[in-house]
């Protein structure tokens, strides 16, 4: 029988990360790579919640074909604390010996796994969007924002990673069984000294640029932050946020939250207006998600043109203002 | 107080790139290089840390003989002293980088030690942390704010919808993110200044690799044929269609 194999065979274990009582999408995109990772070994996924809000999400994890979960809670960690969640799991990789230890690719997801690669030696293999477990074992993994892939051999055991957001999506799949157990690691007090003291919430203004349905974008070609005034009232007619390129927030134009690219901030609109942007694949990388894209630039060679949609040549400073002064009479009418 | 900031060349990508023939590498040729980003605004903050508190700064990185042009950038915008790890320019993975940095710092005294939160190019999210578990200091990544007061550091990391404030003890490790600050422009006294600066330059020893790189690629490229709206003002209408089209603006 498929059952016994599978119990002799060490478990791939995901490290799932929650927010304020929600499972992440990441993280259950990890999960449905890992189900695909667990069934070519025929071993069984597992899968570690810490903290002790976690506690009544474990049973929506059956739903992802998890077998286990372990229920890492902790009095004194209810709020982050990496350098102790990472121990935490260390711990847990010790007692019960996994193959594959995954997380999503997100900020939390890189630095646990990487605290826990360093706290038990061992190499890591950041935003992996395909895992093929060999021998030898091997990944793809996302380079320069993913704008390059990487082939690697991941070695040592267990194999630590991390897989890139969105590069699957996420795809439910129930457990036949499913147990959940609880897992008390053994911390001191030095443990936390790295944790989060207090949260703040930002003030939140008009469409942000991630959840923005129209997003105006400048570039070096807009010049100065003046003339991301015409970009303001373009984004507003069309009820959508403004953001820059690297070289309008490098330059001072934009505040550095508005960057839009590799380094910045990753969007997903229905339409990307480009405007005086070459084309870089700094910026690039952070367009991926979008619809479409309309660029409007002056030069014809632009690099941009050839990951448009639509395109218009010329001067952003000749036609951003007749566009507005268009809408705004169709507005009138 | 004493800083160190740890940097990375990379070259600098600008729109399209070609990969060497044996899938190796970039095919460099005829780009130029840079410091990557995020490290870029760990020198700016290395600088302004010793400007408001006093001590040294130092930069060092892990890399080719000419990775002492960004030694120098960043010598040129004011930090004091510049440290080489020199290799042959292959590769090295995190663990042998970060390795390699804790021979050559252990027996120096820091403060602060400064990295990017990635690199660029290899993007492995990595090396701060391996040094900071290494050197057993606490180690805060991603941050986009650091304040130094009474050998305390309140550090602050953007999340969705907020920050995290952080409160560590000196000796700490901070791997920063771009918009932490604006990096200044070096002057030309800076420039002069910095090419008659000395450069130490120590020979690693390269610890064996658990990630090993076999080849690269491209990924498939989103490619349609770019649908032209026609030439300045002119194409107006032509835009306003597409908006209508797309369903941006009401028919």
């Amino acid at each position: 029988m498929i059952s016994s194999v599978a119990r002799n065979s060490a478990a791939i274990l995901g490290v799932v990360e929650h927010d304020r009582g929600r499972i992440l999408e990441e993280s259950l995109e990890m999960l449905t790579l890992l189900r695909g990772v667990a069934a070519l070994l025929s071993a069984p996924l597992e899968a570690a919640l810490i903290g002790r809000e976690a506690e009544p999400l474990g049973p929506s994890l059956k739903e992802q074909g998890v077998r286990r979960v372990y229920l890492i809670p902790h009095e004194r960690w209810d709020s982050y604390a990496p350098e102790a969640w990472a121990k935490g799991l260390a711990q847990l990789i010790e007692a019960k010996r996994p193959q594959v230890v995954a997380a999503a690719g997100t900020d939390r997801g890189n630095e646990l796994l990487a605290r826990v690669a360093a706290h038990l030696g061992l190499a890591m293999a950041a935003n992996c969007t395909e895992v093929r477990p060999g021998p030898p074992f091997e990944v793809t993994r996302l380079r320069w924002g993913g704008s390059l892939l990487e082939d690697a051999e991941l070695k040592g055991d267990p194999k630590l990673l991390t897989v890139a957001p969105h590069a699957i999506p996420a795809e439910a799949s129930p457990a036949l069984e499913f147990q959940i157990e609880i897992f008390s690691p053994s911390l001191e007090e030095r443990d936390l000294r790295v944790r989060v003291k207090e949260r703040l919430e930002a003030k939140r203004t008009g469409a942000s640029l991630a959840d923005a349905k129209v997003v105006v974008g400048g570039g070096r070609g807009v010049g100065g932050a003046e003339g991301f005034k015409i970009l303001e009232e373009l984004a507003q007619l069309l009820g959508g946020a403004v953001g820059g390129t690297r070289v309008a927030t490098n330059n001072g134009w934009r505040p550095h939250s508005d960057q839009i690219g590799q380094t910045g901030v990753q969007i997903a609109p229905d339409l990307y207006i480009a405007c005086g942007i070459s084309g870089a694949i700094q910026h690039m990388v952070g367009v991926k998600g979008a619809k479409r894209i309309l660029a409007i630039n002056k030069d014809p060679e632009a690099p941009i043109f050839a990951r448009a949609d639509y395109g218009v040549i010329g001067d952003l400073h000749e036609i951003i203002p007749a566009l507005i002064a268009e809408l705004k009479k169709r507005q009138a009418r | 107080m004493n800083v160190l900031v740890c940097i990375k060349r990379v070259p600098d990508t600008g729109s399209r790139f070609e990969l060497t023939a044996d899938r190796q590498d970039i095919d460099t040729r005829n780009l130029e290089f840079t410091i990557s980003p995020h490290e870029e605004c760990a020198v700016e903050e290395a600088i302004r840390l010793v400007e408001q508190h006093g001590g040294t700064s130092t930069v060092l990185t892990l890399g080719p003989e000419a990775a002492s042009e960004q030694i120098r950038e960043a010598l040129a915008k004011g930090i004091e002293r510049g440290v080489l790890l020199e290799t042959d320019g292959s590769e090295w993975d995190a663990a042998a980088t970060a390795s390699a940095i804790v021979e050559a710092i252990r027996a120096l005294s820091f403060d602060v030690l400064l990295f990017g939160n990635e690199s660029a190019d290899a993007g492995n999210y990595q090396v701060g942390v391996r040094v900071a578990y290494a050197l057993d200091l606490p180690c805060v990544t991603g941050i986009k704010a650091l304040k130094i007061e009474n050998g305390k550091a309140l550090a602050k990391r953007e999340v969705r919808g907020g920050w995290e404030v952080y409160e560590v003890p000196l000796p700490a490790v901070f791997t920063v993110k771009e918009g932490i600050n604006t990096p200044r422009h070096p002057s030309l006294r800076g420039i002069m200044m910095a090419k008659k600066k000395e450069i130490e330059r120590i020979k690693p020893s390269q610890k064996e690799a658990g990630l090993v790189k076999k080849s690269l690629r491209k990924p498939p490229e989103r490619r349609g044929q770019v649908e032209l709206l026609g030439q300045g003002a002119e194409a107006v209408p032509a835009i306003i269609a597409k908006l209508k089209e797309l369903g941006v603006i009401p028919r």
